[in-house]
């Protein structure tokens, strides 16, 4: 039934219609964008991951083993400014989502292919500007850019840093305006907006928080650049000004990060869970407007980053309870994709591998974010390595968990090629276990008191930081291997068929790797998201319904 | 560039999508301001008095002709989007050129205001001008003064150069009939503007000076 990709698909897809290096680096093909995205942010995880290796070798000793305490500083700076904006952040809207926005709307293209282009180019040259300045001294304010440190005494290179994230900015809004634009306008006839796939409800949500967070870090950076160059007073209370506020401006914005940095990975999940388990996701509606529900509640919850800062105890109790809220929509999602699985085919293919771990892993760090959350609790845990440990949880087991998932699973509509199975799946039980080794000690060491941010800690402490570096290793492992086994399936894989895996949204009903147009017919829809009946019994050609405009 | 396939059905289905994203990008444009406009709310009130010193610094009658100058330049460029939509070209460019000439008088007057400021020493340092016990709220002040009016002077640059754009386009394809949609995109954008300067106004020229 379904076409396998044949040579002549290959010729006629994306990837091989024109291979001048110009065709790709002028393209406005969402789908060529997405690989360009791809090669950039795999070029950033690289350098954030090595800094983290650093960090972790670093460690090892509790006097330090490698690094100076300046230099220590400046690693995990680099780490942090790196992994945030230039792989957190984009990583699954930018990849994934660029890729599979217009292919499940059913339509050719994003609603402005040429600013996303543009996007890619900010990006890479935000990009640019980072290194340069990471590599030209660095900085060692951490990745928060707190003021005054960040403003009149660093000796670090504050400028090109804060220029480059502040760039990244505009490709971020460039990309949730597209999107959103997108899924209002570009629907294919049929596609209402609760048969729209939960991916697009998460890359949705996240894009409110692209276009209404990201601006708010742009002014703040700019006052931050202003106070920095001209020494006169904005945050700094010796000129005047009041550093709480950068503060409140910095987290209005980085708070609502964290879910941009997480709500793609639900959306991810949400597919990946349904695909694997053969049945319609439980609760559709719930799942579809919890994501709705993190982006609004998340931007009324950055006060919990300041309990300790001195704010009034009035201001921490509602924040406290606000950030308590958040956990309703996110358990809703993680109880119905339990329900999902209940009675469900359940397959263990890499993707769904991911998606497990992304689960529990998740709900780790979503449960030990409740103790920072409370009032009492946080003023003893605030700044030791629970906190660490919890955000990497969310982070690196939610988000590169999902980010994985993802790969794998959309991996043969992106190239046309299948993964090894084998070795996907023992990546993804190495993530997990790596993954857990690294971090879990960290919230045993931070329970114990141990700070973070500081270049050597005491002695009895050392069993615990060895195994995390000795976990960091592993997680190191399960980060080498898929991209050695990508790149091999690229030319030895097997040839993918248009749907692999029997699942039922829109991308998978053209050819494996998409012909530039996307869709040789333009689709309609006549079936709800995961109408998995309808996949395994085709209704006689189904009657066209006339287009929605 | 070879341009990929476009999405849209139908010239009016492209007219509406890029209109909701003009939108939508003013709505980020927005929170940018807002977050500027918090540090107005804040120190206005933690240091009211400095503040209030500052602001009866500021000149108000170049204040005042700026503000009528953007408003006539709005409304002039709006006539211009109604001529658009009567594919009226000439209209159109006669109502680009005015709007786009207030425009760049706006930014004269204000830049001779900056120049008689920083002569007067009112940029915040160690050298400013005002002092006594309110001089850290008036620095406070004058570094929200300089950084709101070069943003938005930062924006007015960007629209007159769209308008520029939207002039010569018109002018290029007068033959051809007229599309109304980037006429009506940029003019969100300089309404946008406008609308800064609005607020803008009062808080750097009126709130506190009496």
């Amino acid at each position: 039934m379904a076409p396998t990709s044949d040579p002549q698909t290959m010729q006629r897809s994306y990837l091989w219609q024109d291979g001048t290096l110009r065709s790709w680096l002028l393209t406005t093909d969402h789908k060529r964008i997405a690989l360009l995205y791809m090669a950039s942010i795999t070029a950033f995880f690289v350098l954030g991951s090595l800094g983290a290796a650093l960090i972790r070798l670093h460690l090892i000793s509790p006097t330090g083993a490698i690094l100076s305490d300046e230099t220590y500083s400046r690693m995990f700076t680099m780490h942090g400014i790196v992994m945030v904006w230039l792989f957190l952040v984009p990583s699954i809207p930018v990849t994934l989502g660029n890729f599979l926005v217009p292919l499940m709307l059913g339509a050719p293209d994003l609603a402005f292919p040429r600013l996303n282009l543009i996007s890619w180019y900010l990006f890479v040259m935000a990009g640019a500007l980072v290194v340069y300045g990471l590599f030209r001294g660095g900085l060692e304010t951490g990745w928060t850019f707190y003021t005054p440190l960040s403003t009149d005494y660093t000796q670090g290179r504050v400028l090109p840093v804060v220029a480059g994230v502040f760039l990244s900015g505009f490709s971020s809004i460039a990309t949730g305006v597209n999107f959103i634009i997108s899924i209002h306008q570009l629907r294919a006839p049929g596609l209402t907006w609760y048969r729209l796939p939960l991916m697009l409800w998460a890359l949705y949500a996240t894009s409110v928080i692209f276009v209404l967070a990201t601006p708010v870090l742009s002014i703040t950076l700019v006052l931050l650049a202003f106070e920095h160059v001209f020494h006169v007073g904005v945050f700094d209370p010796a000129l005047g000004g009041d550093p709480l506020l950068f503060q409140h401006l910095f987290w209005f914005y980085s708070h609502p990060a964290v879910y941009i940095m997480i709500l793609p990975g639900m959306g991810v999940v949400s597919e990946v869970v349904s695909t694997f388990c053969h049945k319609p996701v439980f609760g559709y509606r719930f799942v579809a407007w919890s994501s709705i529900s993190i982006a609004a509640i998340g931007f009324l919850v950055w006060g919990h980053h300041m309990f300790v800062a001195g704010t009034s105890l009035y201001a921490a109790v509602v924040f406290s309870m606000l950030s308590f809220l958040v956990s309703v929509p996110s358990a809703i999602k993680v109880f119905n994709w339990l329900g999902t699985m209940h009675g469900g085919a359940i397959r263990l293919d890499a993707p769904m591998l991911y998606a497990l771990g992304f689960i529990g892993l998740f709900t780790v760090g979503g449960l030990t974010g409740l103790f920072l959350a409370s009032l009492a609790s946080d003023v003893h845990l605030t700044q030791t390595y629970f906190v660490v440990a919890h955000f990497h949880y969310i982070m690196v087991g939610g988000m590169v968990s999902a980010y994985f998932a993802g790969l794998h699973y959309w991996w043969p509509k992106i190239t046309g090629r299948m993964y090894p199975e084998m070795w996907g799946r023992t990546a993804a039980a190495l993530l997990f276990f790596g993954f857990n080794l690294t971090f879990f000690p960290q919230f045993l060491l931070g329970y114990e008191g141990m700070p973070r941010r500081y270049a050597t800690y005491p002695a009895q402490f050392q069993v615990l930081n060895v195994l995390s570096s000795a976990g960091a290793s592993i997680l190191a492992l399960a980060y080498i291997l898929p991209l050695i086994y990508f790149i091999w399936s690229l030319f030895r894989g097997a040839r993918a068929t248009a749907n692999p895996w029997q699942a039922t949204g829109l991308e998978w009903r053209t050819s494996s790797p998409p012909p530039t147009e996307n869709f040789i017919e333009p689709p309609v829809v006549t079936h709800d998201a995961y109408d998995y009946a309808a996949l395994d019994h085709p209704a006689p050609a189904p009657q066209a319904e006339p287009p929605h405009v | 560039m070879s341009e990929h396939l476009a999405p849209y059905d139908s010239p009016r289905h492209r007219d509406e999508t890029a209109i909701a994203g003009m939108w939508l990008f003013l709505a980020s444009e927005i929170l940018l301001f807002g977050g500027l406009f918090l540090i107005f709310v804040v120190y206005s009130h933690t240091r009211a008095a400095g503040w209030a010193l500052g602001v009866r610094h500021t000149n108000l009658m170049i204040g005042g002709i700026n503000t009528a100058l953007l408003l006539t330049s709005s409304m002039a460029y709006t006539l211009g989007v109604d001529a658009a939509r009567n594919e009226n070209a000439r209209g159109v460019i006669l109502a680009g050129l005015s709007a786009a000439g207030l425009g760049v008088t706006f930014l004269c007057l204000k830049g001779w205001e900056w120049h008689t400021e920083l002569a007067d020493h009112l940029f915040p340092g160690p050298g400013f001008a005002l002092g006594g016990p309110q001089a850290g709220g008036a620095q406070l002040f004058y570094s929200f003064y300089f950084l709101s009016t070069a943003l938005h002077g930062l924006h007015m640059l960007v629209g007159i150069g769209l308008i520029g754009w939207i002039c010569l386009r018109t002018y290029r394809g007068r033959s051809a009939p007229l599309i109304a949609m980037p006429v009506e995109v940029v003019g969100l954008y300089w309404s946008f503007v406008d609308l800064v300067w609005v607020l803008l106004f009062p808080v750097l020229y009126l709130i506190g000076r009496v």
